[in-house]
C-alpha cells in the first residue's frame, strides 16, 4: 500500500427538487434518484472500467425505506455496477455526502483505494429530518442539550442571539443575493452542465426535471421583510434566509494519482486537507468555523490562501456568523459565487457534493486561483471543511 | 370523425388516460410527452378502450395544432411504470351485440393511432414496459421506438386468441421488419402457445430501434429522441425493399401457410386472415391495408372461434386459478419431504420435478438397489444437462442433489409428508406398496396415486387410513404437460385432496379435480375418441380417411399420429380399460393390439418427418377397403359420442362443471382454444342438442349471427 494524491475528478447531481407533495419528486424513490444521478455521472466516463471502481459511499441523513438497506450497495446493484463492486451507507446528518468523499478519499489517500464513487441522497419529502428518531432520554433529562437542538431553525435563531451584528437585513440581503447569483449562474449555464436530468412521474405522466424546482431568483428584499418567522416570535430566521427542504441526490468520481494515469483521468482539484470539529449542537451552525481552522492549520495555509469559498448556506446567518469569524465581507465576490442552497436547495445528506461541484466549476474558469474551500454546518452542532487545490491553477 | 358512438356507450371502461407534458431537451428542442396511464397500480395494465382512444386522438389533434404553430418539435408517447399497453380489453370485444360494432374497434383504433404518424412532427413511442397487441400497435403507428431493456414481453398475440393485429399491426410491421420476422412474431410465436418477445429480441427482429437499460429508460430515450429531431439517422437493417418484397416476400407466406396448415389443419381462421393480410401488406396503400384489417377484425370479432377462444383464455387463466371443488387451502399439510415409490423412468421424472419445483428432500426406493441407483443416476444426469444448458446454476444441482436419497429400505419415508407412487400398472402391486408403506409413515403422510386406469378407492382398499390416499395423475411429459388430474376417492379425505391442490399449485401445475371414475377426465375423452378413430378403421376406412373425416373438429393432431405418440401399447392399454369401465360406449381394437405388437403406425423419412403410414400397419389393419360408414357419419357420430359422454361426465359428478372438462382438454390433451377446449364447439356444431336436447352453455359461447 503506497500513500497518494487524492483527486476530485468529476461530480453531478440530479436536479433538486422541492420535498413534500408538491414537487416533482414526491412520486420517485431516494435510492432511484442516487441510481440515476450514478449511472449520469458513468455516463461521462464511458471508457472508464466499472470494475476498477473500490467501493461505493453513499450518504443519507434518515437510513430508513428507500433510503435505507446500506444505499451504497444497493445503489450500486440498482445502478449496474459490477457485483464485485461493494458499496457503504454513510451518515453525518448534513455532511454526508461530505464525509463520504473525505472518508473513500482517506482510503484513497493511504493506497487501499484508487477509484471511488462518493455521494449522498435526500428524499426529505419522504423522510423528514429526525422521522422516527429516539433521542435518548438523557439528553434532556441531564441537559446535555438544549431543547432546541434538534430544531435547526432554532438553532439558527440562536446565532442571531449570539452574534447582534448579525441583523435579520444581513441575512436577508445574504438571501436574495444567493438567489439572483444562482439566477445568473443558470443564465450562463454554469450549473447545468452537471445535472442528470431525471424523468419523474406523477399522477399526471411523466415528466423530465431538467433543473431546479426551488430557485426564487425573483427574491427582493422588501418581499423578504414581509416573511413568517416560524421558529420563533418576533424572530429573524424566515423561510426566505433559509435553505428550503429538499429532495435530491449528488455522487462523486475520486481518484489516486495512479489511477488517473491508469484509466486516462482528467482531474478538476486535488484534496488538499479536511477537518470535522464538534460545537454546542443548539448553536451548530457556526460549526464551520473551527472545522475550517482546523483544516488550514493542517494545510499549512491561512483564510487569505484560499481563492474561492463554497459554504453550505443552511441558514444565511450561519454564513455571516462564519464570513465575520474570518473578516470576510458579506458580499465578498469569493464566496458562494454561483449562489447556494438558500437557492438551490439543502437535501441534507447529498449537499457536500454540491458545493465541490460548483467549486471545480469555478477552478476551471479562474485558473489564477489556487485554493478552495467547501465547508458546511453539521446538525447535533458540527462542521466539516474540505480545502482542495485547483488543478488548473497556473501558477 | 366517424361516429363511433355505439363504441363509446359503454361507460365502465377504465380510461388510461392520456396526460402530455412538454419537455424541453438538451438542443432546447421541445418534445410533447404524452404518458398513457389508468390510474391503477402494478397489477392492473393500461388497456385501451374506446374512450381512451377517444382522449388519446384528442391529444393528438392538440399536438399537431401546436407542432403546426412550431410550439413543440416532436411528440413521444410512453406508460406507466412497467407498461405500455396490454392492448384492447377483450372482455369488451367479446361483449359486442353486432358486427358493426366489430368494424368500429378496428376503425376507431386505425383513425386514432395513425394520428401518430400525420402530426407534422417526428413521432416516438417509448416502450417503457409490456407491450402487447393493440399496446405494440401504438409504437407500430409511430415514426420511431425505443425499448427498454426491462420491459416483461412484447407480443402481438392475437392469433393466439383467434384474432389478427388489426390497429395496423398486420401491415405497418412487415414493412418495418422484413416478411420473414414479421411471420414469426404475428404467426410463429403466438402459436406456439403465444410466446412472446424479450426486449432484445424485439431489437434485433428491428421493432425497436434502440434500447436503453431501465434506470435511465426514459431519460436516454429522450436524449435520443432528441439526436433523431437533430438529424441523427436511423438505420433499420431489416425493412424490406423492393427486391424482398418481388421475390421472398409471398413465397414465405406460402411456406408459412403451409407449415401452419401441417400444424394445425384448417379449421382456425385467424392464423389464414393474418397470413392473407400479411401477403397482401407488401403493395398498395396503407388506407387499403387497414380497410383489410377492419373487415378482418369485424368477421373475426363475430366468429365463433373468436368467442370460444375468450372463454378458453378465461378458463386458463382465471378459472385454473380457482378450481371447482377445491377443500379450504389451509387443511393442506405441508410438504417438507416427499418419497417416490419406484425408481423407474416415470418415477424419476416425478423425482426431479419435486427436486427442482418443492426445494424439498426427496427420498425414492424400488425392488432393487441396482434400480434405486438407476434411478438416481438418471436423475443427477438430467441435473447435470440442466446445468450444461445453463439453466440450473451449479449451486442449485448441488442442493438438488444434496435432496435426492434412495432407499430399500422404507424406514426412510418415515419423516415424508406426501408419498407419490409410481410403480407398475397393477392393482394388487399398488396395494401391497401401499400397505407396507403405510407401516413406516405418520398419520398425516399423503399418500398418491399417479394411476391412469385404476380405481383410487380400491388402490387405498387395503390400508388402515384409506382416507390419506388421492389419485395425482400427471401427462407425458411430465415436466412439460401443465395438466394434473386430483382424484378424490370416495374416502379421500379434504386434507388429502387440499394437500394435493397444494402441491399441484407449487409444481406450478394447473389441476382439475375429478371423481374416482375410469380414465379421469382427459383419457375418457381421448379414449372415446381413438376407439371410435379405431372403430372406424376396424370397419374398413383407411387411417386417411378416418383422419379427415375427423378433421374438421381441428383437433391439433390426428387420431394416429396421438397413438403412435403416447405409444401403441399405452393407447391399447387405454382403450381396454375404458371398454372394460364400458363396453358399450368405449370401443377396443383387437388391430391395435397387433398394431402395438408390430410396433409401428407412421412411415417416417430419416429426419423423422411423417411420410404416410407404415404399408405393414395398413396391412395389418385390413389396408383399408372404403368398407363402412362414410366420412360424414364418421364425424357425425364422434361429435355426438363426445357430447353424450360429456353430459354423462356432468351428470355422473366426474367433475364439477363443463369449465373443468374443457380446462382439462386444453392442458392436458392440448385441445385448440378455437373449440373452446370442447363443450362451446358441441353446443355450437348443435351436437349437445341432437345428443341431449340441450347445451352445456346457456347462453351458448357462439359469435355474432347475422
Amino acid at each position: 500500500m503506497q500513500p497518494q494524491d487524492v483527486y476530485f475528478v468529476d461530480g453531478v447531481r440530479t436536479p433538486f427538487g422541492k420535498a413534500g407533495e408538491k414537487g416533482v419528486y414526491w412520486n420517485t424513490r431516494a435510492d432511484d434518484l442516487i441510481v440515476k444521478a450514478m449511472i449520469g455521472l458513468l455516463e461521462r466516463h464511458p471508457d472508464l472500467d466499472r470494475s476498477a471502481i473500490d467501493d461505493v459511499a453513499i450518504a443519507a441523513t434518515t437510513q430508513q425505506g428507500d433510503q435505507g438497506l446500506t444505499i451504497g450497495r444497493t445503489s450500486s446493484i440498482l445502478a449496474g455496477l459490477p457485483e464485485s463492486v461493494p458499496g457503504f451507507a454513510i451518515d453525518r446528518m448534513c455532511a454526508g455526502a461530505m464525509t463520504a468523499v473525505t472518508t473513500t478519499g482517506s482510503s484513497i489517500g493511504i493506497g487501499a483505494y484508487d477509484l471511488v464513487l462518493a455521494g449522498g441522497v435526500e428524499h426529505m419529502g419522504r423522510h423528514p429530518m429526525g422521522f422516527d428518531a429516539d433521542p435518548n432520554p438523557r439528553f434532556l433529562s441531564e441537559k446535555l442539550v438544549s431543547p432546541d437542538a434538534l430544531n435547526m431553525g432554532c438553532t439558527a435563531e440562536k446565532i442571531h442571539d449570539r452574534f447582534p451584528a448579525l441583523t435579520k437585513d444581513r441575512a436577508d440581503a445574504f438571501a436574495v443575493s444567493s438567489q439572483q447569483k444562482a439566477a445568473k449562474a443558470y443564465k450562463d449555464n454554469k450549473i447545468q452542465p452537471d445535472l442528470i436530468p431525471v424523468s419523474a412521474g406523477s399522477e399526471a405522466g411523466w415528466s423530465l426535471v431538467s433543473q431546479d424546482e426551488l430557485m426564487r431568483p425573483e427574491s427582493t428584499i422588501e418581499g423578504m421583510q414581509g416573511l413568517k418567522t416560524p421558529f420563533r416570535a418576533h424572530g429573524k430566521v424566515t423561510a426566505g434566509n433559509a435553505s428550503p427542504l429538499t429532495d435530491g441526490a449528488t455522487v462523486a468520481l475520486l481518484a489516486g494519482e495512479r489511477a488517473l494515469a491508469k484509466h486516462g483521468l482528467k482531474p478538476k482539484m486535488k484534496l488538499v486537507s479536511f477537518a470535522f470539529a464538534g460545537v454546542a449542537p443548539e448553536i451548530m451552525g457556526i460549526g464551520p468555523i473551527p472545522a475550517t481552522e482546523k483544516a488550514l492549520e493542517k494545510a499549512g495555509l491561512k483564510i487569505e490562501d484560499i481563492g474561492l469559498l463554497e459554504i453550505n448556506e443552511a441558514f444565511a446567518v450561519q454564513v455571516l456568523s462564519f464570513l465575520d469569524h474570518f473578516g470576510i465581507a458579506d458580499d465578498d465576490a469569493r464566496v458562494n459565487k454561483f449562489g447556494g442552497a438558500i437557492a438551490f436547495g439543502h437535501p441534507l445528506a447529498s449537499s457536500g457534493v454540491r458545493l465541490m461541484n460548483q467549486l471545480a466549476k469555478q477552478f476551471e474558469e479562474h485558473p489564477e486561483v489556487r485554493f478552495g474551500l467547501t465547508t458546511m454546518c453539521i446538525g447535533l452542532g458540527m462542521g466539516g471543511s474540505v480545502v482542495w487545490e485547483n488543478s488548473n491553477w497556473k501558477g | 370523425m366517424q361516429d363511433f358512438a355505439p363504441l363509446l356507450a359503454d361507460t365502465n371502461e377504465i380510461i388510461s388516460h392520456s396526460y402530455v407534458s412538454d419537455v424541453t431537451l438538451g438542443s432546447g428542442r421541445v418534445i410533447a410527452l404524452v404518458t398513457l396511464d389508468n390510474g391503477k397500480d402494478h397489477t392492473r395494465p393500461n388497456t385501451l378502450g374506446p374512450h381512451t382512444l377517444l382522449e388519446f386522438a384528442g391529444k393528438l389533434d392538440e399536438l399537431k395544432k401546436r407542432a403546426a404553430n412550431k410550439e413543440i418539435h416532436g411528440v413521444a408517447v410512453t406508460g406507466k411504470p412497467y407498461y405500455l399497453a396490454a392492448g384492447v380489453d377483450l372482455t369488451k370485444v367479446q361483449g359486442l351485440k353486432d358486427r358493426h360494432s366489430g368494424r368500429l374497434i378496428g376503425e376507431m383504433g386505425h383513425w386514432a393511432l395513425d394520428k401518430l404518424s400525420d402530426l407534422g412532427v417526428p413521432s416516438f413511442v417509448f416502450i417503457n414496459g409490456l407491450a402487447l397487441g393493440g399496446g405494440l400497435e401504438v409504437a407500430l403507428n409511430a415514426h420511431y421506438r425505443t425499448v427498454n431493456q426491462a420491459a416483461p414481453a412484447i407480443a402481438l398475440p392475437e392469433v393466439f386468441l383467434g384474432l389478427i393485429p388489426g390497429w395496423g399491426g398486420a401491415y405497418l410491421l412487415p414493412n418495418l421488419i422484413g416478411i420473414r420476422n414479421a411471420l414469426k412474431v404475428i404467426i410463429e410465436n403466438p402459436l406456439k402457445q403465444n410466446r412472446m418477445l424479450k426486449p432484445a429480441e424485439a431489437l434485433e427482429l428491428g421493432i425497436a430501434d434502440v434500447m436503453f437499460d431501465s434506470p435511465r429508460f426514459l431519460e436516454q430515450s429522450l436524449d435520443w429522441a432528441d439526436d433523431v429531431l437533430g438529424g441523427k439517422k436511423v438505420k433499420r437493417k431489416n425493412e424490406p425493399g423492393k427486391v424482398e418484397k418481388a421475390t421472398i416476400w409471398s413465397p414465405a407466406v406460402s411456406i408459412a401457410r403451409k407449415t401452419v396448415r401441417q400444424k394445425l389443419g384448417s379449421v382456425p381462421l385467424s392464423p389464414y386472415v393474418a397470413l392473407d393480410l400479411i401477403d397482401a401488406a407488401k403493395s398498395g396503400t396503407k388506407k387499403d391495408a387497414f380497410t383489410r384489417e377492419d373487415q378482418a377484425i369485424e368477421d373475426l370479432s363475430a366468429s365463433d372461434q373468436f368467442h370460444a377462444s375468450i372463454y378458453a383464455f378465461n378458463l386458463v387463466q382465471k378459472h385454473a386459478k380457482k378450481p371447482s371443488g377445491a377443500p379450504d387451502k389451509a387443511l393442506a399439510v405441508p410438504v417438507t419431504k416427499v418419497g417416490v415409490l419406484g425408481a423407474g423412468l416415470m418415477a424419476s421424472q416425478f423425482a426431479l420435478l419435486f427436486l427442482r419445483r418443492l426445494e424439498i428432500p426427496v427420498v425414492i426406493t424400488d425392488v432393487s438397489q441396482e434400480r434405486i441407483d438407476k434411478g438416481l443416476s438418471y436423475i443427477i444426469g438430467e441435473l447435470d444437462k440442466l446445468v450444461e444448458k445453463g439453466r440450473l446454476s451449479t449451486d442449485e444441482r448441488n442442493r438438488y442433489a444434496g435432496n435426492l436419497s434412495g432407499s430399500l429400505d422404507y424406514a426412510a419415508f418415515s419423516d415424508c409428508d406426501w408419498v407419490i407412487e409410481a410403480v407398475f400398472e397393477e392393482l394388487k402391486i399398488k396395494q401391497e406398496v401401499f400397505a407396507e408403506l403405510e407401516k413406516h409413515v405418520s398419520e398425516a403422510c399423503i399418500l398418491a396415486t399417479n394411476t391412469s386406469s385404476l380405481s383410487v378407492a380400491e388402490i387405498g382398499s387395503k390400508l388402515a387410513n384409506p382416507e390419506r390416499v388421492v389419485g395425482f395423475h400427471f401427462f407425458n411429459p411430465v415436466a412439460v404437460m401443465p395438466l394434473v388430474e386430483v382424484v378424490r376417492a370416495p374416502k379421500s379425505s379434504d386434507q388429502a385432496v387440499a394437500t394435493a391442490m397444494s402441491v399441484a399449485r407449487n409444481l406450478r401445475k394447473t389441476a382439475v379435480i375429478t371423481s374416482d371414475s375410469a380414465g379421469f377426465v382427459v383419457n375418457r375423452l381421448l379414449g372415446y375418441l381413438l376407439g371410435e378413430a379405431m372403430r372406424a378403421v376396424d370397419e374398413g376406412a383407411s387411417f386417411e380417411q378416418v383422419s379427415e373425416a375427423i378433421a374438421p373438429l381441428g383437433l391439433p393432431m390426428n387420431p394416429f399420429d396421438l397413438l403412435e405418440l403416447v405409444g401403441l401399447k399405452v393407447g391399447a392399454h387405454v382403450l381396454d380399460s375404458m371398454h372394460a369401465f364400458s363396453s358399450e360406449r368405449f370401443y377396443a381394437s383387437a388391430n391395435l393390439h397387433k398394431l402395438a405388437e408390430y410396433g409401428k403406425l407412421i412411415d417416417r423419412d430419416a429426419k423423422g418427418n411423417i411420410k404416410g403410414y407404415d404399408k405393414k400397419a395398413m396391412e395389418i389393419v385390413g389396408n383399408g377397403l372404403g368398407k363402412g360408414r362414410s366420412s360424414e357419419e364418421i364425424f357425425e357420430s364422434v361429435n355426438l359420442g363426445l357430447a353424450k359422454e360429456v353430459k354423462l361426465m356432468l351428470d355422473e359428478g366426474v367433475v364439477q362443471s363443463a369449465q373443468d372438462i374443457d380446462l382439462g382438454m386444453i392442458m392436458g390433451a392440448a385441445w385448440p382454444f378455437h373449440l373452446g377446449g370442447i363443450t362451446p364447439y358441441l353446443d355450437r356444431s348443435g351436437a349437445s342438442e341432437r345428443a341431449f336436447g340441450g347445451t352445456f352453455h346457456d347462453p351458448m359461447i357462439i359469435g355474432i349471427k347475422g
